[in-house]
């Protein structure tokens, strides 16, 4: 993909967790440029994510802002799974305290689920309390050494 | 390919989602601990969310924009079966539902990673995955509350008595059945009924419950041609009740 048209959407983040740029979080899945004209295509964390046209107009914006003439499409075509998170992502998320997702290929029947490390004190002490927590994305856990709840960003 | 079986699919199982995600934002504020408000709430919006996306399909095959059709078509065009629009009753009966629907529903969307028909394959394969947190939460409670006290196995083994027949209708045929089969678009309800019966059965005899002898049961039939229940005109006029104010409005 294009470097400087990667740089400017580097600094669009997710407007839930805006540590995150859209690019490591894995949404952005092409981008191509013929003079001033960018199409980038997009793709949602889950189906129902209500941020989707948010983050469409921000990378509009972005791009216009730089001069260019942007298009872009939202498409299942390559689908989003929690392994397109970067290295950088999962560092930023964990710094965020939310759990980094475990990788994608253990994820078959879902028992990665009961194994998620505490982002507060490393421990797999832990314990799913939820698959469901305060936005699609996250799942809820119960830290057994640290004693406090956490947030993990699911596996997908 | 034929446009009519295909959207015949596709309207179905988009009434489904957004009809039992209607259903599911019912528990927001009254779920019966904190954590099922949420789950329940969350798979309100999963699931709308894939209704969105499944109307979108039919908007490229010529049908109206995804909020026409969800929000000003009467109970007579909708296609989804019964089961998603009875009332939610007790906590039993919404979780008996979830699970009966939700197991069903994603070995539907698993059938459809392969279908011929490559928009809604790209979907499913996305779907599918967002479908087992659904499923696991429904087993992670049917298989808790399953074989926990007299009045859980008691309420849940009335609950699923009650929805048997109406999960059967989940697998009314279509009209073109044949079709959506030979030209590799759907596996079909009879062969999705079989491995639904498979998988259910394999989480009802890790409880304490018992399968209700479905062959002795009469499946309730006629939501996929539009013949309903009387509980599905007036979630219809609560759902569309904003939009119907001012169809023109910019959200």
């Amino acid at each position: 993909m294009n470097e400087s048209i990667l740089q400017i959407l580097e600094s669009v983040k997710d407007p839930e967790i805006p540590v995150l740029s859209l690019v490591d979080l894995g949404v952005i899945t092409d981008v191509d440029v013929q003079d001033k004209t960018v199409l980038v295509k997009m793709t949602p964390t889950f189906v129902g994510c209500p941020a989707m046209d948010y983050m469409k107009a921000e990378v509009e914006a972005a791009l216009q802002k730089n001069g260019f003439h942007p298009k872009v499409e939202i498409t299942f075509e390559k689908p989003w799974s929690s392994d397109l998170i970067s290295e950088k992502g999962k560092a930023a998320l964990k710094k965020y305290g939310l759990a980094p997702p475990p990788d994608g290929k253990l994820f078959t029947d879902l028992e990665i689920l009961e194994t998620a490390s505490c982002p507060r004190c490393n421990s797999t002490n832990t314990e799913l309390k939820s698959p469901f927590g305060p936005t699609l994305c996250r799942s809820l856990y119960y830290c057994h050494d640290c004693k406090e709840v956490f947030e993990q960003f699911k596996p997908l | 390919m034929n446009n009519l079986a295909l959207k015949e699919l596709l309207y179905k199982m988009a009434d489904d989602q957004l009809i039992l995600g209607h259903r599911n934002s019912e528990w927001t504020g009254f779920g019966p601990l904190l954590e099922e408000d949420i789950a329940f709430s969350s798979m309100a919006q999963d699931k709308v969310g894939q209704s969105l996306a499944l109307y979108t399909l039919l908007q490229t095959l010529g049908e109206s924009d995804p909020d026409t059709i969800a929000f000003t078509r009467n109970a007579s065009r909708f296609h989804n079966c019964i089961l998603v629009e009875l009332p939610n009753q007790e906590y039993d009966f919404s979780l008996i539902r979830h699970f009966l629907f939700d197991t069903a529903e994603a070995l539907r969307f698993e059938a459809l990673t392969n279908s011929a028909y490559e928009p809604l394959a790209q979907l499913a394969r996305k779907i599918r995955g967002e479908l087992r947190y659904h499923t696991l939460h429904a087993n992670t409670w049917m298989k808790q509350l399953g074989s926990a006290t007299e009045e859980s196995i008691t309420r849940l083994q009335k609950s699923l008595e009650a929805a048997f027949p109406y999960a059967l209708g989940i697998f009314e045929t279509s009209p073109y059945e044949a079709e959506l089969i030979d030209q590799k678009i759907f596996a079909g309800e009879a062969a999705l009924k079989e491995k639904w019966l498979a998988r259910i059965e394999s989480v009802i005899h890790q409880t304490q419950l018992q399968l209700p002898d479905w062959k002795t049961l009469t499946p309730v039939y006629g939501g996929r041609e539009g013949k309903h229940s009387e509980h599905l005109q007036p979630l219809l006029d609560e759902m569309s009740e904003v939009f119907r104010i001012d169809p023109t409005a910019e959200w």
